[in-house]
């Protein structure tokens, strides 16, 4: 197990790691030679996302968290009740109860840079749709939604992605990943702070100064939030939208059925989420007391990584788990993990998926993968291509 | 189009506010919504039932997104059930736990209609079980007629399951309201406040069922040796199986000249709740709760979103008592008074006042003291309709319709019949987890799963039929608290409150009986409460010891749970035994007068 588990991690396997899933789920609950368990059965999974005795925290770790860090750290690495309070004073500016609204009336503005992205696609027959369309719109949404300048896009792009590329399971190097993800983050950070300190000042229709104006948040909390939304709100889409692409162009019946029926996107992201996640692994929980399941108890301080991309392909839980299926009728994934930490900006991947995807297919005519498989990013954790090259004929107008 | 969500599986993850904030709103975890939005709310509905991730959001079948059957059909009207032998299709709601939906192409429906025909094409899947419609069955269960009694929640479902599971026969519907099956939870919430219009809770027909439906002819009588069921209206529904599903109706105000003063309520089917709401709507000057239960408790609740002054009285010490336990009773009254409702417990009503017109004046209390008020609702429990089982032979009183964890009734003998089966509000049965107590659960929930159960078990063999397993949930949305439970909170001698505050009103409170976990109670934190249950299931040692995120400084010292002796609702079933030889020994109840 602990063989397939390596080949999942090793980048040669990127393309295709679900052929490694089958073994890996022989042992539900498989310990590595560096203490970590690695779950990977859909029930099992779901189990530890409810389990209290899991933690987020990785200062509970036995070798008491050496490698992680005190600073910065934003919800998503903090338990109840400190992670309850965080969260919910952040999605008072994002979603219910206080403010429902406020990803539905994103809807418009997201069409809208979606329809430019693909116009630009025109008077030409071959397209990056990473670069040009899976990065920008996200990026494009999440700078509105935060209140950060877009022209400053090169600038926290490149940070981002060298944070996020630090992520991954495995505790053999994680210190000295931990230490180059802290300088990266502290950059981004600085960048944040200066936004928000400038917000305070001068408040605008934006999270960031909504987030300045809640008593019950410090500066510093303000600032961790801010680098986890702005990261986590584009690294992810952007896999979400290319492996849809992806999975739609090698399946020319699907195109067509999709461009028949448009309403079919909306189970179609549902089934991306299960069967192409763009989180492959929640990776960074820990143990805090032993914990029995499967018939494998897990020691209390052990390192925890949900596979979530394998649980979501298992076959005890949903039938033919390896096909791309758009009429199941109970799809319930795990693509967005679960319990207490379920991706807080879910509603926005959502409808950013769904909207350019169907747009996508809807203009661009007669559309091909250049190369199958297209080159991957490095990251095992956040998977998806590097590049994805299309060849097309036409682009329909909007 | 109709939209019903399984409350029982929701864990308040608000997935479907974000994509549908017309229809769908929520208080921190307490979620309300609309069962019939408007046409241009479909798309929303359509991404917020897809986002859903519990899956716990159930459409109408006509709603969804593929197949010709999404082409819009025109819905029947309120009154369209129909008392002639046509066909219609039944209403239902979906089963928690191990209950699946994915129900099939029914009949007339368009093949992709509900986006299930599996693999083999074959046009009646069955549900859990690796059992088809073949093979496990003798006797022709798969065949014949079966009549249901009660077409609400469960009786509904049943009828659904049934032709799931591959039932060919003539199936009958019998139901005492003149309406298609519809929800009851919003009654006492989004319809009272006036967010969902009464009329807007018919549950949604998640497949067609093929079925005669019977309704504005309530039964009166069942003849077990001759296999009839008595119609009030003199006609006799001969069956090979029936179940028996009739449900509660509220207990009325014992003083019938007061309760018929004007501005007196109770509150159980969608009459009721269309009276309340014009009574609250008029803006009364106070009104008068008579019972903190669940219903009361929500009533008082809408009462202060309304704006409305309210006052409850209680008999026990806290609200909720009886089902949760003196410790979560008292939380549940200081979330009352927060919200300015006068509160008064161990105090009684003890007369309605009437203005000398037939109108209501307010209450005099058993504290000598009186309350002015212009509306009274009398939440003070249900009553069981099995008046209409008086004379069967079966074990059927005040407690229910006793039957076996199969759902099979038992005869007053204490016998297991074959034909015969209960589930729902009535059914009571023993629980194995519960030392095999009986007990009669009145919750959505449950009224689901058993339905699916006694369905199943009507249509299987011996080898072939499931126990009713499930461990009771139910909820209740409050003061904007999403409160849930998991398990027999009053089955317990002890309380620990293992996560979050009573203070915040974000805590999970775990009971224990004899140093096993039995229950667990959630206010807004009901994303914990299926690892509980599998404590529950597991009979995990009370108190919990192990370490855990979300721990306060205070928690962990169990405290008494303070629940109110477990009352023996069978008191009431007076038996008598004569004969001598074994073959002649019979026992028969004694009516009250």
């Amino acid at each position: 197990m602990h063989d397939a588990f390596q080949r999942i991690l090793d980048p040669g396997g990127r393309a295709d790691p679900y052929r490694f899933f089958g073994a890996l789920r022989e042992e539900p609950v498989a310990r590595r030679e560096d203490g970590t368990y690695v779950v990977s059965t859909y029930r099992e999974i779901v189990a530890l996302l409810h389990d209290p005795r899991i933690s987020s925290d990785r200062r509970n770790l036995g070798d008491g968290g050496q490698a992680a860090p005190a600073l910065m750290t934003s919800f998503i690495g903090l338990d109840p009740p400190e992670h309850d309070r965080l969260r919910r004073l952040a999605m008072r500016h994002f979603g219910p109860p206080h403010a429902p609204e406020t990803v539905e009336r994103l809807r418009p503005r997201m069409l809208e840079i979606a329809t430019g992205l693909i116009d630009a696609l025109a008077g030409r027959n071959r397209a990056d749709i990473v670069d040009e369309v899976a990065y920008p719109l996200p990026v494009a949404v999440i700078c509105r939604l935060l209140g950060v300048p877009q022209e400053d896009e090169p600038y926290f792009h490149a940070l981002a992605d060298e944070i996020i590329e630090t992520l991954g399971p495995g505790e053999e190097d994680r210190a000295e990943r931990e230490r180059a993800r802290q300088a990266k983050a502290l950059e981004l950070a600085d960048y944040l702070r200066g936004l928000a300190v400038a917000r305070r000042g001068e408040p605008r229709d934006d999270m960031l100064s909504g987030l300045v104006a809640e008593s019950g948040m410090t500066e510093d909390e303000v600032v961790s939030t801010s680098v986890l939304l702005l990261i986590a709100g584009h690294e992810t889409t952007i896999n979400l939208i290319a492996n849809g692409m992806l999975t739609f162009l090698r399946r020319p019946d699907l195109l067509e059925r999709l461009r028949d029926e448009p309403r079919l996107i909306i189970p179609a992201v549902e089934e991306l989420l299960r069967y192409e996640p763009p989180v492959q692994f929640i990776s960074s929980r820990v143990a805090l007391d032993d914990i029995t399941i499967a018939g494998t108890t897990i020691p209390a301080g052990s390192p925890v990584v949900l596979a979530v991309a394998a649980g979501s392909r298992d076959p005890a839980h949903v039938p033919h788990p390896d096909r791309f299926d758009l009429d199941r009728p109970r799809n319930e994934h795990l693509g967005f993990g679960g319990g207490a930490h379920y991706c807080f900006g879910a509603p926005l991947a959502r409808l950013e998926a769904q909207i350019v995807l169907g747009e996508l297919i809807r203009r661009l005519r007669g559309p091909r993968l250049v190369a199958d498989p297209p080159p991957y990013r490095p990251s095992a954790v956040l998977r998806g291509p590097r590049h994805l090259l299309v060849d097309y004929e036409a682009v329909a107008p909007a | 189009m109709r939209v019903v969500v399984d409350l029982t599986r929701c864990q308040g993850y608000g997935q479907c506010v974000f994509l549908a904030p017309g229809v769908f709103t929520m208080h921190e975890e307490a979620l309300l919504y609309d069962l019939q939005p408007a046409d241009e709310q479909r798309e929303h509905v359509l991404r917020a039932a897809a986002a859903c991730p519990v899956q716990a959001i159930h459409l109408d079948r006509t709603a969804h997104l593929t197949g010709p059957a999404h082409l819009d059909r025109p819905e029947p009207a309120d009154d369209s059930a129909r008392t002639d032998g046509s066909a219609h299709p039944g209403g239902s709601a979906h089963a928690g736990g191990s209950a699946r939906t994915d129900g099939s192409a029914g009949t007339g429906g368009g093949a992709r209609a509900d986006g299930s025909v599996h693999a083999d094409g074959s046009a009646h899947p069955v549900g859990p079980g690796p059992a088809g419609a073949g093979g496990r069955r003798s006797g022709g269960k798969g065949e014949g007629r079966i009549v249901i009694v009660g077409a609400s929640l469960a009786g509904a479902r049943a009828a659904e399951v049934l032709r799931r599971e591959g039932f060919t026969g003539t199936l009958t519907m019998i139901g005492d309201e003149r309406r298609e099956p519809y929800d009851r939870p919003p009654l006492s919430k989004q319809v009272l406040t006036g967010q969902v219009p009464p009329e807007h809770t018919l549950l949604p027909r998640l497949r067609e069922v093929e079925a005669e439906w019977l309704c504005g002819t309530p039964a009166t009588g069942l003849d077990v040796a001759g296999k009839r069921v008595l119609l009030a209206d003199g006609r006799e529904i001969g069956f090979d199986r029936v179940l028996l599903a009739t449900g509660t109706r509220a207990r009325r105000w014992p003083d019938e000249a007061e309760a018929a003063l004007q501005g007196v309520h109770t509150l159980r089917d969608a009459n009721d709740a269309a009276a309340l709401r014009r009574a609250l709507a008029a803006g009364p000057r106070r009104v008068l709760v008579l019972g903190a239960g669940f219903t009361g408790s929500e009533i008082a609740s809408v009462c202060r979103e309304l704006g409305l002054p309210v006052t409850v009285v209680e008999r026990g010490p806290a609200p909720l008592y009886n089902a949760m336990g003196g410790v979560i009773g008292g939380v549940a009254a200081q979330l009352q008074r927060d919200h300015g409702v006068d509160l008064r417990c161990g105090t009684t009503v003890t007369a309605l006042l009437g203005d000398g017109e037939g109108r209501l004046r307010g209450a005099r209390l058993s504290d000598g003291g009186t309350v002015e008020a212009d509306v009274a609702v009398v939440a003070l429990g249900s009553i069981r309709n099995v008046e209409w089982l008086r004379g069967s032979g079966l074990a059927a009183g005040v407690w229910g319709v006793t039957c076996d964890a199969g759902c099979r009734a038992v005869d007053t003998n204490g016998l297991v019949m074959d034909d015969v089966f209960v589930a729902g509000d009535i059914a009571r049965f023993p629980h194995p987890l519960y030392q095999y107590q009986f007990m009669t659960l009145e919750h959505w929930g449950n009224a689901v799963a058993q339905a699916e159960i006694a369905a199943h078990n009507m249509v299987s063999d011996q080898a072939h039929r499931w126990p009713h397993l499930a461990v009771p949930v139910f909820w209740s949305s409050q003061f904007g608290v999403n409160i849930k439970s998991v398990g027999v909170p009053t089955f317990a001698e002890q309380i620990v409150i293992v996560q979050g505050s009573t203070a915040e009103r974000r805590f999970v409170a775990v009971y224990g009986h004899q140093g096993r976990v039995t229950a667990a109670v959630t206010f807004d934190q009901a994303m914990w409460l299926e690892f509980y249950q599998r404590q529950i299931e597991q009979a995990a040692p009370f108190p919990p010891a192990f370490r855990h995120v979300g721990r306060r400084p205070d928690d962990g010292v169990p405290v008494p749970a303070q629940v109110p002796e477990r009352l023996v609702a069978t008191a009431g079933a007076t038996v008598v035994v004569t004969g001598h030889d074994p073959a002649e020994r019979r026992a028969s109840l004694v009516q009250p007068e």
